[in-house]
């Protein structure tokens, strides 16, 4: 079994459509599996996970206030092909489409709108689990408010969700209208993130790390809205279909040279200008799915993705000193996405405060656990922190180090928890959970 | 269209359903446990966009007696019926079997062929009396071979493939189109303790291809497609190697 970055641990799915009776005995959920590393991976001792992708009945929909409530391995592709035509939209949304919504609620992903409205748990209204102990319970902000906030983020870790209730929100058109606009360098590039995100609510940077000199960290600012009705074109966009990678590509395919040369290409053909264009929020969400099973092109070892968020007071400076730890060990980031966020939400291991996230998308080699290590000491001292949606390599102490709320989270969890029977292979890994 | 569905609660039959009623169809849910239809006609429901939940009724596989109230019961809600959607039945391997019951084979053969039939029979006769309709049943390309993993499964399925082909060719001509559905391999809670096999399909895909026969009137289909070749692979082992091999 492997998350989606391919490196793979001893387990085996089981599944039902049944989620009450699934989460009876179960050790941990695993969605659609789109984390990137061992979150969603079973502990060497009990090496099964119950996946929910089955359990997807949609519960309840309000049309006036855009309340859902659906069991959780509904997934967010479904979700979109349906409510979309009707003038909903998912209110936060990560860049792929194929996760469910139990796991956006664990993980608390967050956007290219954070900086305006912060991660998706902040649009969850109700969660219903199955703890530890067997029960089953409804939490939310009003009741079991410390259960509601440590589930939210928590990584499946405090009980299994069979329900939540989801807020939609309402879109005036199908459309995304949306802009590019090029930056020469990283302090460029920076700038006109921050200065793009005073407009609008969807914003993303992706940079070139393989560039030299000056010019590294050179790259594109996409931003976007909802287009008003009057802006849209007629109908709505249909869900493109993927191309899919058929089997794994050799470990050469993806090298410093063609993966320069693809960024270079990128980032001339882009032009010099600004360039508008109305587009389906297909390909302004979820560009990689269109090509199914991308990590595969990886090859046999796989992918990692190391994403960090540094804060705001030492932002500009914590990206550069990323960047030169990066260029100094000459480290293959094939892609790199910057991301300003908004303020932190109310979950109690919620990945994003308000500063520069960093995704690096890095091949797994014999450097990689160097490369995350010393990554990671740069983080803790800047008072960062990593998503662990996207962990694999992060050593016990630098997560502590970088998580001074891990002692209310640890509270909350023991007692719901006290033999710590809910965990998986990172929380073996990350929070010493017996193997 | 107006459709009937035996067992749409769970599994591909959910996925077709959800099609159907994604896309405008009056839909009516048979089955036997009250909570879960009812929980599946809210999600369609919510799918569809409609007022009010869609219609349901009780039907039993193992209770013959239920078959002809809930047809009835279905015609009530729907006016009339176009087509009947069979997805309901039991799973066993072998082993399940040798681990039950002595009489367990012989109840899955009921179930499966026996009780089957009879409901396709009240449904042929209700779509015949209408001047004709669709009448799509899940088999399985476990009928298309005897195997050592799935003897009396696959009999059932064989036994019901059969019925099926024979219904097309005496009542095709008078209105009655009977797709037959194939699946192979396929996620749902009935494969849930198996491992999957290369090819291994979802539901999503598979209630397409269904939907897309049943508006056709194609008779016999394979689900995913790539199981037809396999099968005809499969159709022509050897004896020597078909008992030797575990699948």
């Amino acid at each position: 079994m492997c998350g989606w970055g391919r490196v793979g641990v001893a387990g085996r799915e089981v599944w039902s459509d049944d989620l009450v009776r699934l989460s009876e005995r179960a050790i941990l959920f695993r969605g659609l599996g789109r984390s990137y590393g061992d979150a969603s991976l079973p502990p060497p001792s009990a090496p099964e996970v119950a996946c929910t992708v089955l359990g997807d009945r949609l519960i309840d929909f309000d049309e006036t206030t855009g309340r859902l409530r659906a069991e959780a391995g509904v997934s967010l592709a479904s979700l979109v092909e349906l409510f979309l035509p009707r003038g909903w939209f998912v209110p936060v949304t990560p860049g792929t489409r194929y996760v469910t919504l139990g796991g956006m609620v664990a993980a608390d992903v967050h956007g290219k709108n954070h900086h305006v409205d912060g991660c998706v748990g902040a649009f969850v209204d109700a969660l219903r689990l199955r703890t530890a102990g067997g029960r089953i319970v409804d939490c939310s902000r009003g009741e079991e408010a410390e259960l509601f906030h440590a589930t939210v983020g928590g990584m499946g870790l405090t009980g299994h969700i069979l329900e939540l209730t989801l807020r939609l929100t309402r879109v005036p058109s199908p459309w995304i209208e949306r802009e590019s606009v090029r930056a020469s360098g990283i302090q460029a590039l920076l700038e006109t993130l921050e200065n793009s995100s005073a407009d609008w609510p969807f914003t993303v940077a992706w940079a070139d790390l393989l560039a030299r000199g000056a010019q590294l960290g050179r790259g594109i600012v996409y931003r976007g809205r909802w287009a008003g009705a009057d802006r849209a074109p007629q109908g709505t966009p249909a869900a493109p279909s993927a191309i899919d990678v058929p089997f794994e590509a050799p470990e050469w395919l993806l090298n410093r040279a063609s993966i320069g040369l693809f960024n270079a290409l990128r980032y001339r053909r882009h032009g010099s200008g600004l360039r508008r264009a109305v587009e389906s929020p297909y390909s302004f969400f979820y560009p990689l799915d269109r090509i199914g099973n991308w990590n595969r092109l990886y090859g046999a070892r796989g992918l990692t993705q190391y994403q960090c968020v540094i804060p705001d007071s030492r932002g500009v400076e914590g990206v550069h000193q990323v960047l030169d730890c990066i260029a100094r060990r000459r480290a293959p980031v094939f892609l790199c996405v910057i991301k300003n966020c908004g303020d932190e939400g109310s979950g109690l291991l919620s990945f994003p405060l308000r500063g520069m996230s960093l995704a690096l998308d890095l091949p797994v080699g014999d450097g990689i656990q160097d490369l995350v290590d010393a990554l990671n000491e740069l983080v803790v001292d800047l008072g960062g922190r990593i998503y662990l949606a996207k962990d694999a390599f992060t050593r016990p102490e630098h997560f502590r180090a970088m998580e001074p709320r891990l002692d209310r989270w640890l509270t909350v969890r023991r007692r719901w928890d006290p033999e710590v029977r809910l965990r998986s292979a990172q929380s073996v890994r990350l929070l010493g959970d017996p193997a | 269209m107006n459709v009937v569905l035996l067992g749409a609660t769970r599994g591909m039959g959910r996925a077709v359903a959800r099609r159907l009623a994604e896309r405008g169809d009056a839909v009516c849910l048979l089955g036997r446990d009250r909570a879960v239809l009812e929980a599946s006609a809210r999600d369609l429901q919510v799918r569809a966009g409609l007022p009010e939940p869609l219609p349901v009724a009780y039907c039993d596989l193992e209770r013959p007696d239920s078959f002809a109230s809930a047809l009835d019961a279905a015609a009530g809600a729907l006016g009339r019926i176009d087509a009947v959607v069979v997805t309901a039945g039991h799973f066993s391997t072998e082993d399940d079997l040798a681990a039950s019951e002595p009489d367990a084979a012989r109840l899955l053969a009921t179930v499966n062929f026996a009780n089957t039939v009879g409901f396709c029979e009240a449904a042929r006769r209700r779509l015949l009396a209408d001047g004709g309709g669709s009448l799509c049943v899940f088999s399985s390309v476990a009928g298309d071979r005897g195997r050592t993993p799935v003897v009396t499964y696959g009999a059932t399925k064989a036994g019901l493939t059969a019925y099926l082909e024979g219904l097309d060719h005496r009542y095709a001509r008078d209105g009655l189109r009977v797709i037959c559905v194939k699946p192979g391999f396929v996620r749902t809670g009935m494969t849930a303790g198996l491992k999957p096999p290369p090819f291994a399909g979802n539901p999503d895909p598979v209630a397409r291809r269904v939907v897309r026969a049943i508006d056709r009137g194609v008779p016999v289909v394979y689900a995913p497609a790539v199981w037809r070749w396999i099968m005809l692979v499969v159709r022509w082992l050897p004896r020597a190697i078909m008992r030797r091999v575990r699948f």
